[in-house]
């Protein structure tokens, strides 16, 4: 690696932490807006034109808050473990590719690239959990130790169904390097139409992943009191904020890549305008904003699950049906090559349809039963 | 609960992100109020005559439950009375902040004297400055104590942040 190399590197390292934070920033406000609006309420319109100098505020209120210390702490690690989080999330983002080779000034457009990024980014994302989980530990206290375990629980179980879920498309692509995969879905079409089942498990994974609403238990404030954030003030609150947005935001970029044709826009639109598909950050930032656009929606329109219920669908829903996919996949590829993949998205498609109809029923029946063994 | 009812759900919240907030933007936009809303007090005077109601008997003061209200009565001056009566408020304090706005006071009072209004913004930096006086009840006063103060310092008319249908108890009140 030369040192100009290097240099460069290091530069696009910064801008896209730099580029994270200010999209962490203005995402808060957006959800808070968002949210509001949902709320039919207007959401913080105060600070500056618009309310558009709020997350400045925040960031001043939240550096110069008392930084409240928990006498039971863990020195070392209570510290630590808002910088674990917060570099995982910042880390994994660089393995994103947004542009074609040599399209940032003549540099490549990603920090990294490595050929197995997706694996990668899978099992530093799940690194991250280890932030929250030693918080929750070190803080010394019940309901961050409770908020802790539910959160590595909960992670262990939906990476399963995650990593099986691309597994289909891994299958189909042969490659776990982002750039082919994009590539690939170029060429053949956006895997999403493929690889329905994976796509419908991996988004559903993702919001457990993250952290996010339906699946927050690990910060639930009403039962938890904010769970492994409940000893943490100031600065190293914000952090965690931080790091679960920037892990949205992660997320968001990893989906569009994988199933949404990543930084290429849709091959057909080059024939109204040419190389639209081609043009560069436009496609990858519009797919990112949609997901976390249905990242919001979906936390001002569910509640929280319980936590059985968020292992049982764990385990016996995501679980299973990730792994049906993967085997549906490996046999369409094995048993009959040269069929178009159109035919396994058609299938997958009538699947997950009799699943969603299907799922309907046994938990209808599932509920009979409970009922009448609660009469009993 | 089926995947349909989920549609569903993101439906409702998607079909309200379009619609218009109901927030009121308060120090903007006045607030409506409903008629019977209890605000600040205010002291009535007979429209014919233009005396005051008020006939100094305290027993707005034995009906008040937080013991808000201080009268002191004196004889009415027959060449000039101030009310019809024989005596008169010649000291009518309430302390607004003891005050919980319930309204006894009005329901005790012989007379129809006091009645609640509908201003509410009262808030202000002292203690002494929540004991209104006559001079801040009396029918025709219009705003609270900071509120006219801030009005004279900026030489600007008292602005209400509310609006209410009239009610004909507080009669001579007039709100925008
Ligand atoms: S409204 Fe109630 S609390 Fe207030 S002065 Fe009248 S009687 Fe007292
Ligand atoms: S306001 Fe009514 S009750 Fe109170 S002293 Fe005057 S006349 Fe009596």
């Amino acid at each position: 690696m030369t040192a100009a190399h290097f240099w460069i590197t290091l530069l696009k390292a910064v801008l896209v932490a730099l580029a994270l934070l200010t999209t962490f920033a203005y995402m808060t406000l957006v959800e808070r807006r968002l949210l509001a609006r949902m709320q039919i309420r207007r959401g913080p319109n105060r600070v500056g034109p618009l309310g558009l100098l709020q997350p400045l505020a925040d960031a001043i209120k939240s550096v110069f808050k008392e930084d409240v210390l928990a006498t039971n702490r863990d020195r070392v690690v209570f510290f630590l473990a808002p910088l674990i989080s917060i570099t995982t999330a910042l880390t994994v983002f660089g393995a994103i590719p947004a542009g074609r080779p040599g399209g940032f000034f003549g540099a490549n457009p990603w920090v990294f690239n490595l050929d197995i990024g997706v694996i990668f980014i899978l099992a530093f994302t799940s690194l991250g959990v280890y932030g929250i989980f030693l918080a929750g530990w070190a803080s010394g206290s019940k309901y961050s130790l409770l908020g802790g375990l539910r959160s590595s629980a909960q992670v262990i179980s939906y990476e399963l169904g995650q990593g099986l879920s691309i597994l289909g498309l891994l299958i189909l692509v042969g490659s776990a390097n982002l750039r082919s995969i994009v590539h690939w879905q170029y060429h053949h079409g956006w895997l999403i139409a493929f690889q329905l089942i994976g796509f419908a498990c991996f988004l559903i994974s993702s919001f457990a992943e993250t952290n996010r609403t339906p699946f927050d238990l690990p910060e639930a404030e009403q039962e938890l009191v904010a769970g492994y954030l409940t000893e943490y003030s100031s600065l190293k609150w914000a952090l965690f904020q931080m790091s679960e947005y920037v892990n949205m935001i992660t997320a968001s970029a990893l989906i569009s890549t994988l199933f949404l044709g990543g930084y290429r826009g849709p091959a057909f639109l080059d024939a109204v305008v040419p190389g639209i598909s081609g043009w560069p950050y436009l496609w990858l930032l519009l797919k990112i904003a949609l997901f976390l656009f249905l990242f919001i929606w979906v936390r001002a329109t569910f509640p929280r699950l319980r936590y059985d219920q968020l292992m049982r669908f764990g385990w016996k829903v995501l679980f299973p049906v990730a792994l049906l996919n993967a085997l549906l996949t490996a046999a369409f590829v094995g048993l009959l090559p040269g069929l178009s993949p159109w035919i396994l998205g058609l299938v997958s498609l009538l699947i997950l349809i009799a699943l969603l109809a299907l799922g309907d029923r046994l938990l209808a029946g599932n509920r009979k039963l409970a009922r009448g063994s609660a009469g009993d | 609960m089926g995947v349909l009812d989920l549609a569903k759900g993101m439906g409702v919240t998607l079909g309200k992100l379009f619609s218009k907030p109901l927030t009121v933007s308060y120090p903007e936009s006045r607030v409506q109020l409903k008629p019977r809303f209890r605000g600040r007090h205010v002291l009535t005077r007979h429209p014919d005559t233009g005396l005051e109601k008020c006939i100094g008997c305290s027993l707005c003061a034995a009906a008040c439950p937080s013991y808000a209200i201080y009268v002191e009565a004196a004889e009415n001056d027959p060449a000039h009375p101030v009310s019809p009566g024989e005596r008169y408020a010649k000291v009518y304090e309430i302390n607004m902040l003891r005050c919980i706005f319930c309204g006894l006071c009005e329901e005790a009072c012989p007379t129809g004297a006091i009645i609640l209004g509908n201003e509410f913004e009262m808030a202000d930096y002292r203690y002494g400055d929540f004991v209104y006086g006559k001079e801040d009840m009396l029918v025709g006063q219009y705003g609270s104590r900071p509120q006219r103060r801030e009005a004279e310092r900026q030489g600007t008319p008292v602005r209400l942040g509310l609006s209410v249908q009239p009610r004909e108890e507080l009669e001579g009140v007039r709100y925008p």
